[in-house]
């Protein structure tokens, strides 16, 4: 069951507050509001919003048999890999602290791995309440199976209301198990986070169809409340070596730790040191560069900035770089503080990846350009002008 | 070896309009294409089938027009399709449908491998495939990007994942789920023959009753997600060209600004 009001229907008429028994309508920003857990499905304010019809009931949603009280905490899966600790968890570290602070809960961190146990101290130092961690030689390296069984014996266990998860390569082949286990609702890829004033729900939003439409999704019936998080749309955590925190060490039996896939080896495969999902700065080139030797220009700029090399798909398909380097629907979304497109048209597809990046740079000799649209600074010119002008005056200071 | 494919139709361009009374899409006059990111599902079905014989079924779920989806696929070369189609499945979240389809793919039968796309075009979520393979509880491996192996007779295959800073070999039993990604293949046009064959193409249809399906888990009711609001984002950009008689004049001013808020030394 559910009930919501079609936002874009109502007009503040506020007909419908007086007909509420359980006093669980209100009025935000000049529409109402419906507090779902006060309300129990009565009907009349439908009967008085009867012109305008901008409230709906859902009848034929399932109701959980959880105790939805029980679920109390905001948890940050802290992903680690090799002992090296995913920059976005500090991220969700942040985001989730004020979440916590919002509700009035805990803020927890789930540190899954071998030898790890070393790692919470940094967590509680940069925000968690309490870390809970699984610290066995059969979680070494990163399976489906093990880690999504140990996750979700830990949300049986401990009952946490808000479980955020980075949207990494690990994050988002997992959790959607744990979800499946824990039969709740999960959101993916979420740029958005939020509280809802009167009901206390997750408000979770994310980009859907490349970015071109935004959807707030909540998960009003069951608990946990999961997301995965992109990286780079939060503030990292600070970090505060005097915060103190407790830690739970958890054992699980060792036949619930059983993967039935294994690991053979791991390839490392950059082109440059940099990880395009985790730069700061990117310099992308595209089909304006002409061929393949161009991007050397790319390169230098970038290497110039400490930057990474990104690409169009144009680019790519050219066969002037690797795939790992495209940006885009199809290829990295990537949210750095500074991205440099030079040679882009700016098509639908790329900037779905790029769009939501700090300062955007473009760079290109058309002034219709749709890149532009979404530039900061536009710069319209040849970018073989453009480039050696910018290496020249960032090198003379 | 018999091949489970996970095809799903979405619309052709992610230009979209949305029915504000109802938070759905407007589907309407948009061509209806296959998930571009399942295409490569497809191809590596059929090649899979070339090399060690077999059988390759694909099977969305959808509304009636899905059947469409299912078409293109035999022109591919896929042997078979099913449309898994009811309207007690409208409103299916991904837990709903990944749910819908393992309940499908389990009156299948007998399968080895499971592929689905790395994510589809029009949600972006990329839950459906591990959710598929939980519900059968069969092992998954995500974002593959090459089939190294496969022992038909140990029943066993070898996988690259591609992960965020490289990729990581991997081994598992049959059956397996995989999502692949567009890096495994070169997915092939449709054939003549193919086309031939898609002409006289009826797929088998699975009702929710046909699946046995809990009605607790599919569509609407067995969505825990709910989408509150649907809205077109507003772009950050400020659409400013950078004035200047030169590029060199264009650019110090960049520069200077990238200075000023410590982008760049
Ligand atoms: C399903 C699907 C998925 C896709 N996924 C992606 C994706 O993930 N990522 C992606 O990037 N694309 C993707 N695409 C492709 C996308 O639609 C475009 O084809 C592609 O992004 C174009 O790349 P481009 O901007 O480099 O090339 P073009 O569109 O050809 O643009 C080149 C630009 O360079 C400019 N230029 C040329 N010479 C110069 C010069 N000397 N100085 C300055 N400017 C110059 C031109 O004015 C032009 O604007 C996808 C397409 C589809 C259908
Ligand atoms: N309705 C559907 N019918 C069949 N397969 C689907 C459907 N939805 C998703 N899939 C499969 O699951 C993959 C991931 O989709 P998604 O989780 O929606 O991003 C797709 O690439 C398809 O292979």
């Amino acid at each position: 069951m559910a009930i919501r009001v079609i936002t874009e229907k109502c007009v503040g008429c506020k007909l419908c507050i007086p007909t509420c028994a359980q006093g669980a309508i209100s009025f935000v920003d000049k529409k109402a509001v419906i507090d779902v857990i006060k309300c129990n499905y009565c009907g009349a304010c439908i009967d008085a919003c009867k012109k305008f019809k901008a409230i709906l009931i859902e009848i034929d949603r399932k109701v959980s048999d959880q105790d939805l009280s029980l679920y109390k905490g905001i948890w940050v899966y802290a992903e680690q890999r090799n002992g090296e600790m995913a920059s976005v968890v500090y991220e969700l570290l942040g985001e989730g602290r004020k979440l916590a602070e919002q509700l009035g809960e805990e803020l927890s961190a789930v540190l899954l791995g071998d030898g790890v146990t070393c790692q919470a101290e940094d967590l509680i130092q940069h925000g968690a309440d309490n870390v809970y961690v699984v610290d066995n030689p059969k979680l070494k390296d990163f399976q489906d199976d093990t880690y999504a069984m140990a996750m979700a014996e830990l949300c049986e266990e401990y009952k946490p209301n808000i479980v955020l998860t980075g949207a990494t390569a690990i994050g988002r082949s997992f959790i959607p198990k744990v979800a499946v286990i824990l039969e709740t609702g999960l959101t993916a890829d979420c740029t958005q986070l939020g509280i809802d004033d009167y009901t206390k729900l997750l408000l979770q939003t994310r980009p859907a169809f490349g970015g071109n439409l935004m959807a707030t999704i909540t998960c009003t019936n069951f608990r946990p409340q999961m997301s995965t998080v992109r990286h780079k749309v939060f503030k990292k955590a600070s970090k505060d070596v005097s915060r103190k925190g407790k830690i739970f060490t958890k054992v699980l039996a060792d036949d619930l730790l059983k993967s039935r896939t294994k690991l053979i080896e791991f390839v490392k495969e950059m082109e440059s040191t940099v990880n395009l999902s985790e730069a700061d700065i990117i310099v992308s080139g595209g089909r304006g560069l002409g061929e393949a030797k161009n991007f050397a220009l790319v390169r230098e700029l970038a290497e110039l900035i400490n930057g990474a090399v990104g690409a169009s798909r144009a680019a790519v398909d050219a066969g002037w770089i690797p795939y790992s380097h495209q940006v885009g629907q199809t290829g990295k979304t990537v949210c750095p503080k500074l991205y440099i497109a030079c040679g882009i048209s700016g098509s639908i597809q790329h900037m779905a990846g790029m769009q939501s990046s700090e300062t955007i740079i473009a760079i290109n000799k058309d002034p219709n350009a749709p890149i532009f649209e979404i530039a900061t600074y536009g710069i319209v010119g040849d970018l073989f002008e453009v480039i050696p002008a910018m290496i020249s005056a960032i090198k003379n200071r | 070896m018999n091949i489970v494919v996970s095809i799903k139709q979405v619309p052709g361009t992610t230009k979209v309009a949305i029915n504000p009374a109802t938070n759905t899409l407007i589907r309407a006059g948009v061509e209806a294409i296959i998930n571009p990111f399942d295409m490569y599902a497809i191809e590596e079905a059929i090649r899979l089938r070339e090399k060690f014989g077999g059988k390759v079924t694909c099977i969305t779920m959808g509304p009636p027009q899905a059947e469409e989806a299912l078409k293109s696929a035999i022109a591919m070369g896929a042997d078979e399709g099913i449309l898994v189609s009811d309207r007690a499945f409208a409103g299916s979240d991904t837990l709903a449908t990944s749910y819908t389809l393992a309940m499908g793919i389990k009156k299948l039968g007998q399968f080895d491998i499971i592929l689905t796309g790395k994510q589809a075009m029009d949600g972006d979520t990329a839950q459906v495939g591990p959710g598929i393979a939980q519900w059968l509880d069969i092992p998954f491996i995500a974002w593959v990007k090459k089939i190294e192996d496969v022992k038909k007779d140990a029943k066993t295959i070898r996988v690259e994942r591609m992960m965020d800073d490289g990729y990581e070999v991997l081994e598992g039993p049959l059956p397996i789920l995989l999502s692949v990604v567009k890096e495994i293949n070169e997915p092939r046009t449709e054939s003549l023959r193919g086309k031939m064959k898609a002409k006289s193409f009826k797929a088998t249809v699975y009702s929710a009753k046909d699946i046995e399906a809990d009605p607790d888990f599919i569509g609407l009711r067995g969505s825990p997600t709910i989408v509150n609001r649907v809205f077109v984002p507003v772009r950050s950009g400020k659409k400013e060209l950078v004035e200047g008689a030169t590029v060199e004049e264009k650019v110090s001013k960049v520069v200077a600004s990238l200075r000023e808020s410590k982008l760049v030394n």
